[in-house]
Formats: structure tokens, C-alpha cells, sequence
């Protein structure tokens, strides 16, 4: 088994993921597929915690998450057509009318 | 029955003030000079069983201030002392309500103005009646109070306004000295009793406080604090200048207040706390002098004041000088017998001065008048009665207590013994001098007023009458019949409340004084009237070629100005107080200091920092992410690392440091 190495594949995986969001400028399907990668290292590290404890609920939890992600991205994918209609661009640093 | 006494004037205020409007003008007008009355009987009944039966009460309701050591309750003491101001009050109260009835006929707000009458007396009564300081001071606020809503009775006179609010501010001055001697007196005495201060007095004597840093006796300055009050509320020099400025309300309230009641306060409270003055020899030269020059000084200006009731003016003023000094001299009761006198020739002729104004269509200038004999002549023997009353023309009621004032000074042999004999008796030359001068000017000159004026003038009917011919009672006959009841040798009718040391008592001395020196006021007094009389009769010419000479014009602009006290008040006074205020207090401490730190700060600090804390709020994303991730990470840091962190930092500290951080970066 090698559960030290999935576990650092996961965490690099969630921290990419975040860095993705944090240094992402350009394109706001790159941040939707950022959270995607978050949730799956999360799914990820749910998975090897149910295998490594030996109990089922970790992976019975991650196809909910799963679930949960895919509604997320078809609603954030939805969003995002709508707002491309709305502006005629997709770029993050134009998405900034809600502003103090 | 002694509580009604109180009582019931300050019913029939509250009646004639609050139902006014449904009673009435008559109604107001009979209730209160009704209530008035009763109260004047009560009190003549009072006087008889307390004065004349020697048998003082007290009258305790219940607790007011109970705070420690101090403790404080409404308590009303019937006195000898009491009860004569009481029949004073309460009867020239009673004249001048019914006097007003007629005086103020035709005016819009007859409730109000007697309803202002009675709470005066109801004041009045409490003032007298106190039996200790605190109480006394409330019935002092409340007759300034009192003083200044009549004398601004004419509120649409801009003259009255000012005069009124001199009136209060120039007491307010009395008022703040006397309640320092109220705290000193607790702090020496640890009581504000009457009975318990003036039964202790003795055994203060000599002792010393600290007051102001200095090293003073305690009884001196306690009584020079209450003379100061005193100075204020009786108009004794230096804070004289509110009382003929006062004269600017309606007649018959000049008559009540500051004739006859309101400013003898001062004089009453000298009396009443005589066993803190006899231990305290300092001050009670001082208020000889004060008294005495006050006498001088009031008398010498009342000499060219044109204004009839300002002449009368300065005579009570005067007047007052001479009570004080009599007080000043240990012979308390021959200043209260000569305020008792003057209650009633002074509010004669001030209520005779009031029908004359009113005869002349309310013209006050005395040189617009003349030749009133024939038309008035009721008024012109109620004013010659006062005014020989006030002169002190042998066997009036003036005579008996103004030549026994004179001849205790003169018996004293000191130096302010001395001193205020002949001051005294030269205001006794003035007194007259002035007297016969407006009685000259006003009755007996050629005519002055313009024809329609004169044809109309009229005696006043029946209200205005009654009061005249008591009073003029009064003033002829009250000081033959009281003299020996007052002041005679060995009268038992003071009982307990005045005390005098054995060192100072000195009325037996002055029956051995040489007979010319007890005919001197006497004759200065005739001297003066006649010198009046004769120079402006026949020698008009001289008064005038003199007030035109240069030493004339400025003896007579000194006197005419009133020796300057105003104009030095003014403008040494008055106007740094204006100054201080508006640069000072106002622009820099309100309009800055305040304003700066205060609201505009406040909410100047808020806006800049809550617009630097929404420019956090930039709309992008990552920001929002970059913030929640750096958050997180904290948070967990500390979350998981506390049991380490908390052994190291302190959480206070760590709070602050935090808070500081927070606020430089917003810099």
C-alpha cells in the first residue's frame, strides 16, 4: 500500500487546486475546473481514509460528493453561459460589479 | 393654622395660575387677594400667640435630604423673628393684591400677574419660616425667581428683560456666597439647624478653618459669606446696581418686592443668624461700613434722579444701608423695627408713586409733571405722610427707628460707630432733600404735562385707596404704637431668636447721649426739606447756573451716573464676561475643543475608516479566496497549535497586537 503517497498526491492535489483559484486572472472555467480538482482530492482523500480505516461511509460519502460536485458544475456552467450572454466575456478580472 | 399660612398663597397661585383661564381675571383676582388675606389673619393670630405670648413653635413635616450626617427636613419655625416679618409680609402682600386689582385693570393677564403675586409671598413665607439654611435658601431662590417673573411681567419690553435678567444674574452672585457659607457652616458645624448652628456658635469662636488655602476664623468667614448673600439679595453697595434697573416691572410689585419684603431678606437673614455675627467682631465692621456707605451712596444719587420711582429706588436702598448698620452694631432689633417700619411708608409711597404714574397716563419723569395738588390731592397727602415718615419727622413711624439707629451708632464710640453716625446722618439731610424734591417736582411746580394729560388725570377710586389709607395709618401711627414692644429697654418680646453679646449691647448707652447730638438728624432732616423746597421754589436760577458750572456738571454727572458702578460693570465686567464667553467658551471650547473631539471626530474617524475597510470588498474572486485561504490557515494554526501558542504570548496582548496591526495597515 502506498497510503503516504496517495495521501501527498491528495493534498498536492487540493493545494493546486487552490492555487489554481488564487492566481487564475484569466478564465473562469479554469476556476470552475479548480474546484473541481479541490472536491475530487477531497473525494480522493476520502477514499484512501476508507480504505486505509477499512469502513465503507468514506466512500459511500464520496459519491454523494461526487453527486454534489456535478450539480455544482452544471450550475456554475449555466452561470457562466448566462453571464457570457450578459457581457460577451468570460474573464475573471472583469467579474467585479459586487464591489465596495 | 400656622401651616395655612404657607399654605395658601401658594394655593391661590396655583389656582389664579393654572385655572386661570377658567376663572377668570375676577376670579383670579378674588381668589388670591381672598387667600392673602385669610393668611394675614392667621399670621396676626400667629403673632399674637407667638410674639405676644411668648410661645415659639416648630412645625416639622417630614424628611427631605437624609445623607449621612446631613439630614435636612421640611420644618417651618415660628419665632418672634418669624411671626413680625410674617404679619409684614403677609399684610403688605394682602394691600398690594388688592391695590393691583385696580392698578392692573386693564391688563390681558391679570391670572398670571397675581398668581406671580402669591407664589412671591408663598416664597416669601417659606424664606422667613425656615428653620434651617437649606430651607431658608429655597425660599431665596424662589423670591429672586419670583422677583424676576414680575419685574418681566411686561415681557414685550425689551428695558424689562434686561432689567430682569440683571436682577437675577447681579443675585445670583449674593446667592452663590451665601450657599458657600451654607457648606462652610456644615462643614464647621456638621448641622444646617438654625437651633443646632446657633446654639454651637459659641464654641467655634476663635477656632480657625481652612478656606481657599488660607488660614481664617471659622465664624468670620462664615458671616462674611452670608453678608455677602446678604449684599446681593438687600442691594447693598456693590451689588446695588439690580434694584433700581428693577424698577422697570409694574408699581405694585415694586412696592411688594423691593420695597418691602424681598430685598429686607438680606437684612432678615443678618438678624436671624445674629449668634454667628456676635462671635465674629471682624465682620460685623464690615457690615457697618457696608451698610453705612451704602446709606451715604444711595441717598446722594437718589439727590438728581429724575425718574420718580427710581428716587424711591435709591431710598430703599438707603434705607437698607441704614438696617444693615444698625445690624452691624449689634442692635439686630433695631434694624428689624426699622424694616418693619419701612415696610409701610416705602410701599405707601411707592403704591402713591404707582397712582400718580397711573394719574399721568403712565408717564415716570417727575420733570413732566407738577402741579398734581389740585387734581390729586389724596395721593399728594399719602406721599407727603411717607415721605415725613421716611425723613423721620418727629413722632412718625420713621422717626422712632431711623433716630435710634443714629444715636446706637453714635453710643458706640468706635471708630465705625462714628463713621456710620455721620454718613447716617448726612443721608438723613439727603433723604429729606430728595423727598421734598419729588414731592416739589411732582406736585407742587408749575405744570409740565401736556394738557390732556393734566385734564385727565383723576384720583384712583376704591382699590387702589384702601391700601393707601392703611398704609398711611401705618406710617403715622406703627412706630409710636411698636416702639416699646420693639425696642424698648428691657423688652422680653425678641425671646430667643435675636442675640446680642454683652459687650456689644450698647441701646442703654444711647439714651445718655448729649441732647444736641439726638437732635442732629431731626434737624437735617427739616434743614433738607426746607432747603428743598426753597431752592427749587425760588431759586430754580441757582440749581441750574450750578449743574452748568464745571464742578457742578460733574458733581452732578457723578451722582447722575450713579457714581459710575454701572458704567465701570459694564465695562470692565461685563463686557470681559461677553468676550470670554463668545471667544473663549464658545468658539474654542464648544464650536472647537468639543465639536472637534466629539461629534464631527467621532464620525469623521468612523467614515474614513469604515470607506478604507470597504475598499476590502474589491469584487474579485481570488481575493475573496485569497482571504478565506489565509483565514483557514490561521485559524487552523491556531486551532491546532493553541496548547503551544498560549504557554507563550499573552491572549490580551495578543488581542491588541492584532487590533494595532489591523488599524497601521489601514494607515
Amino acid at each position: 500500500m502506498f497510503f503516504k503517497e496517495y495521501l501527498i498526491l491528495a493534498i498536492i492535489l487540493f493545494f493546486l487546486g487552490i492555487i489554481g483559484i488564487l492566481l487564475n486572472r484569466k478564465n473562469i472555467i479554469i476556476m470552475l475546473m479548480s474546484i473541481e480538482i479541490i472536491l475530487l482530492s477531497i473525494t480522493f482523500l476520502f477514499i484512501i481514509y476508507s480504505v486505509y480505516l477499512d469502513d465503507l461511509i468514506g466512500q459511500v460519502f464520496s459519491l454523494y460528493i461526487l453527486t454534489v460536485a456535478a450539480a455544482e458544475s452544471a450550475i456554475a456552467l449555466a452561470i457562466l453561459v448566462a453571464y457570457y450572454r450578459l457581457r460577451g466575456s468570460i474573464a475573471v478580472r472583469y467579474l467585479n460589479v459586487m464591489k465596495g | 393654622m400656622y401651616f395655612s399660612i404657607i399654605l395658601l398663597p401658594l394655593l391661590g397661585s396655583f389656582i389664579a395660575g393654572l385655572f386661570g383661564r377658567f376663572i377668570g381675571s375676577k376670579g383670579a383676582q378674588f381668589i388670591t387677594t381672598s387667600f392673602i388675606g385669610l393668611a394675614f389673619i392667621f399670621s396676626s393670630i400667629a403673632f399674637y400667640e407667638v410674639a405676644l405670648s411668648n410661645s415659639p413653635c416648630y412645625l416639622t413635616l417630614f424628611t427631605w435630604i437624609d445623607s449621612g450626617m446631613l439630614e435636612i427636613s421640611w420644618s417651618f419655625m415660628f419665632d418672634t423673628l418669624s411671626v413680625v416679618m410674617l404679619v409684614v409680609v403677609t399684610s403688605i402682600s394682602f394691600l398690594v393684591h388688592l391695590y393691583s386689582i385696580e392698578y392692573m385693570e386693564t391688563d390681558p393677564h391679570i391670572p398670571r400677574f397675581m398668581s406671580y403675586l402669591s407664589i412671591f409671598t408663598f416664597f416669601m413665607l417659606i424664606l422667613v419660616t425656615a428653620d434651617n439654611f437649606v430651607q431658608l435658601f429655597v425660599g431665596w431662590e424662589g423670591v429672586g425667581l419670583a422677583s424676576y417673573l414680575l419685574i418681566n411681567f411686561w415681557f414685550t419690553r425689551l428695558q424689562a428683560n434686561k432689567s430682569a435678567m440683571k436682577a437675577l444674574i447681579v443675585n445670583r452672585i449674593g446667592d452663590f456666597s451665601l450657599s458657600l457659607g451654607m457648606f462652610t457652616i456644615f462643614y464647621v458645624f456638621k448641622s444646617l439647624d438654625f437651633a443646632t448652628v446657633f446654639a454651637l456658635s459659641s464654641n467655634f469662636f476663635n477656632s480657625t478653618i481652612y478656606f481657599l488655602t488660607f488660614e481664617v476664623d471659622a465664624l468670620t468667614i462664615i458671616s462674611i459669606l452670608l453678608f455677602i448673600g446678604a449684599v446681593g439679595k438687600s442691594a447693598q453697595i456693590g451689588l446695588h446696581t439690580w434694584l433700581p434697573d428693577a424698577m422697570e416691572g409694574p408699581t405694585p410689585v415694586s412696592a411688594l418686592i423691593h420695597a418691602a419684603t424681598m430685598v429686607t431678606a438680606g437684612v432678615f437673614l443678618i438678624i436671624r443668624c445674629s449668634p454667628l455675627f456676635e462671635y465674629a467682631p471682624f465682620s460685623l465692621i464690615l457690615i457697618t461700613f457696608v451698610g453705612s456707605i451704602t446709606a451715604f451712596f444711595a441717598a446722594s444719587v437718589g439727590l438728581v434722579q429724575n425718574d420718580l420711582k427710581r428716587v424711591i429706588a435709591y431710598s430703599t436702598c438707603s434705607q437698607l444701608g441704614y438696617m444693615v448698620f444698625a445690624c452691624g452694631l449689634s442692635n439686630y432689633s433695631v434694624g428689624m423695627f426699622h424694616l418693619f417700619n419701612h415696610a409701610f411708608f416705602k410701599a405707601l409711597l411707592f403704591l402713591s408713586a404707582g397712582a400718580v404714574i397711573h394719574a399721568m397716563n403712565d408717564e415716570q419723569d417727575m420733570r413732566k409733571m407738577g402741579g398734581l395738588i389740585s387734581v390729586i390731592p389724596i395721593t399728594y397727602a399719602m406721599i407727603l405722610i411717607g415721605s415725613l415718615s421716611l425723613m423721620g419727622f418727629p413722632f412718625l413711624t420713621g422717626f422712632y427707628s431711623k433716630d435710634v439707629i443714629l444715636e446706637v451708632a453714635y453710643a458706640k464710640f468706635t471708630i465705625e460707630g462714628t463713621f456710620a453716625h455721620w454718613l447716617g446722618s448726612i443721608s438723613a439731610f439727603f433723604t429729606s432733600f430728595y423727598s421734598f424734591r419729588l414731592i416739589y417736582l411732582t406736585f407742587l411746580n408749575n405744570p409740565q404735562s401736556n394738557l390732556t394729560t393734566f385734564k385727565k388725570a383723576h384720583e384712583p377710586v376704591f382699590f387702589m385707596l384702601i391700601p393707601l389709607f392703611v398704609l398711611g395709618f401705618g406710617s403715622i401711627f406703627i412706630g409710636y404704637l411698636t416702639r416699646d414692644m420693639f425696642i424698648g429697654l428691657g423688652t422680653n418680646f425678641w425671646g430667643n431668636s435675636i442675640f446680642i453679646s454683652q459687650i456689644n449691647l450698647n441701646l442703654i448707652d444711647s439714651e445718655f447721649i448729649p441732647y444736641y447730638i439726638k437732635l442732629i438728624p431731626v434737624g437735617l432732616s427739616l434743614v433738607g426739606a426746607s432747603l428743598a423746597i426753597i431752592l427749587y421754589n425760588f431759586f430754580a436760577n441757582i440749581i441750574l447756573n450750578f449743574k452748568l458750572s464745571s464742578v457742578g456738571l460733574a458733581l452732578y454727572s457723578f451722582l447722575s451716573k450713579k457714581w459710575y458702578f454701572d458704567k465701570i460693570y459694564n465695562e470692565f465686567i461685563v463686557q470681559k464676561a461677553f468676550d470670554f464667553g463668545y471667544n473663549i467658551s464658545f468658539k474654542i471650547i464648544d464650536r472647537g475643543l468639543i465639536e472637534v473631539i466629539g461629534p464631527f471626530g467621532i464620525t469623521n474617524t468612523i467614515l474614513n475608516f469604515t470607506k478604507r475597510f470597504s475598499q476590502l470588498q474589491s469584487g474579485f474572486v481570488y481575493h475573496y479566496a485569497f482571504v478565506i485561504f489565509i483565514s483557514l490557515t490561521f485559524l487552523i494554526f491556531f486551532y491546532g497549535f493553541w496548547s503551544v501558542i498560549i504557554s507563550f504570548v499573552n491572549v490580551k496582548l495578543l488581542f491588541l497586537f492584532i487590533l494595532t496591526l489591523l488599524v497601521i495597515s489601514f494607515k
